[in-house]
C-alpha cells in the first residue's frame, strides 16, 4: 500500500486518487493492443500467401533482426533509468538517458529501413503478395510508433533543457516511458511470431 | 538527496535491479534466437511462446512498473490485451487458422 501511495503523489485531487494522465495513457495502451492484435492476426492469416514472390524464409535476416531486437530491448533499460533519474530530480541524468534511448530507437528504425530496402531489392514490394502487404503494414506501423516515440523523447529533452515542462516532470517522463516500453513489448511479440516461427 | 532504499521503495527498483532485469531479458532473447538454429523438436513452439510471454510480462511488470503501481492500471492494460487476444483468436478460428 505504501508503494502505491508514493506512486500516486502526482495525482492532484482527482476523484479516483490516481493521476488522470496515467489512467489515460494506460487506457490508450490497452486500446493499442487491439490495433496491433488486428495487424498481427492479418499477418498470421496471410503469411503463407506468397504468390510468385519471395517467401518469408528467403527474405528474413534473423541475425540482423536479432541485433535490432536487442537494441530495442536495451532502449527499454535506458528509458527506465531516465524515469528513475526524473523521480530523483536529476535533470542531467534524465536528459542523458532520454538521449541514449532516442539514439537506440533511431538505430532500430535505421535497421528497419535497411531491412525494408534489402527486401525490396530481393523482389518483395508492398503489393508483391498478401504476405508482403501484411508484413510491411505490421512492421511499418510499429516503425512509425518507434519514430513517434523518438520525436517525443527529443521534444522532451528540448523542453527539459528549457525547464518548460508543464506539471510534474517525473510524471511527464514516466508517460513517455510507458509509451516507449509498450512499443518494446509489441516488438517482443512481433519478433517471436513473425520472424522466429517458420511458415 | 534520497537514499538508495528510499529510491527503490518509491519507484520500484534500484538501478542495479533494472540492469539485472535487462540481462535476464537479453538472455531469454538469446535463447529465443537459438530456437531458430537448434532443433527443439516438439518443444519448439511451447518454449518460444513461454519465452515470449515471460519477456512481455517482465517488461510490463518491472519496466512499466505495473508490479509496483495501483492495480487499476494493470486491469486497464490487461483488459485491453486479453480483449484483443480473445477477439483475434476468435477471428482466426473462423478462418480455420488453427486447423492448418
Amino acid at each position: 500500500m505504501a508503494e502505491t501511495a508514493t506512486h500516486e503523489h502526482a495525482a492532484h485531487h482527482t476523484s479516483t486518487g490516481l493521476s488522470n494522465n496515467k489512467l489515460g495513457m494506460w487506457l490508450f495502451l490497452g486500446s493499442e493492443c487491439l490495433l496491433f492484435g488486428g495487424l498481427i492476426s492479418t499477418y498470421m492469416l496471410y503469411r503463407g500467401r506468397v504468390g510468385t514472390g519471395p517467401t518469408p524464409s528467403q527474405v528474413f535476416d534473423i541475425p540482423f533482426t536479432s541485433v535490432s531486437s536487442f537494441v530495442l530491448l536495451m532502449s527499454s533499460l535506458t528509458m527506465v533509468l531516465a524515469v528513475s533519474a526524473a523521480h530523483n530530480k536529476d535533470d542531467r541524468a534524465t536528459t542523458l538517458w532520454l538521449t541514449i534511448t532516442a539514439l537506440l530507437g533511431a538505430t532500430f528504425v535505421g535497421g528497419q529501413v535497411y531491412e525494408f530496402t534489402a527486401m525490396y531489392n530481393e523482389g518483395l514490394g508492398f503489393s508483391t503478395s498478401l504476405f508482403a502487404s501484411s508484413f510491411y503494414t505490421l512492421t511499418g506501423f510499429h516503425g512509425v510508433h518507434v519514430t513517434v516515440g523518438i520525436i517525443m523523447l527529443m521534444s522532451l529533452v528540448g523542453i527539459l533543457n528549457k525547464s518548460k515542462v508543464p506539471g510534474s516532470r517525473a510524471e511527464t517522463v514516466e508517460m513517455i516511458g510507458l509509451y516507449w516500453h509498450f512499443v518494446d513489448v509489441v516488438w517482443i511479440v512481433i519478433f517471436t511470431l513473425i520472424y522466429l516461427i517458420p511458415v | 538527496m534520497m537514499s538508495e532504499d528510499t529510491t527503490t521503495k518509491q519507484h520500484g527498483m534500484s538501478t542495479a535491479g533494472y540492469v539485472r532485469i535487462a540481462l535476464i531479458l537479453a538472455a531469454i532473447t538469446a535463447l529465443e534466437v537459438s530456437t531458430y538454429y537448434v532443433d527443439f523438436g516438439p518443444f519448439f513452439m511451447p518454449s518460444l511462446m513461454i519465452m515470449m510471454v515471460a519477456k512481455f510480462v517482465v517488461v510490463a511488470s518491472y519496466f512499466m512498473h505495473l508490479k509496483f503501481d495501483n492495480k487499476i492500471f494493470s486491469w486497464m492494460f490487461y483488459t485491453g490485451l486479453f480483449l484483443a487476444i480473445g477477439v483475434y483468436v476468435a477471428a482466426l478460428s473462423t478462418f480455420k487458422f488453427f486447423m492448418a
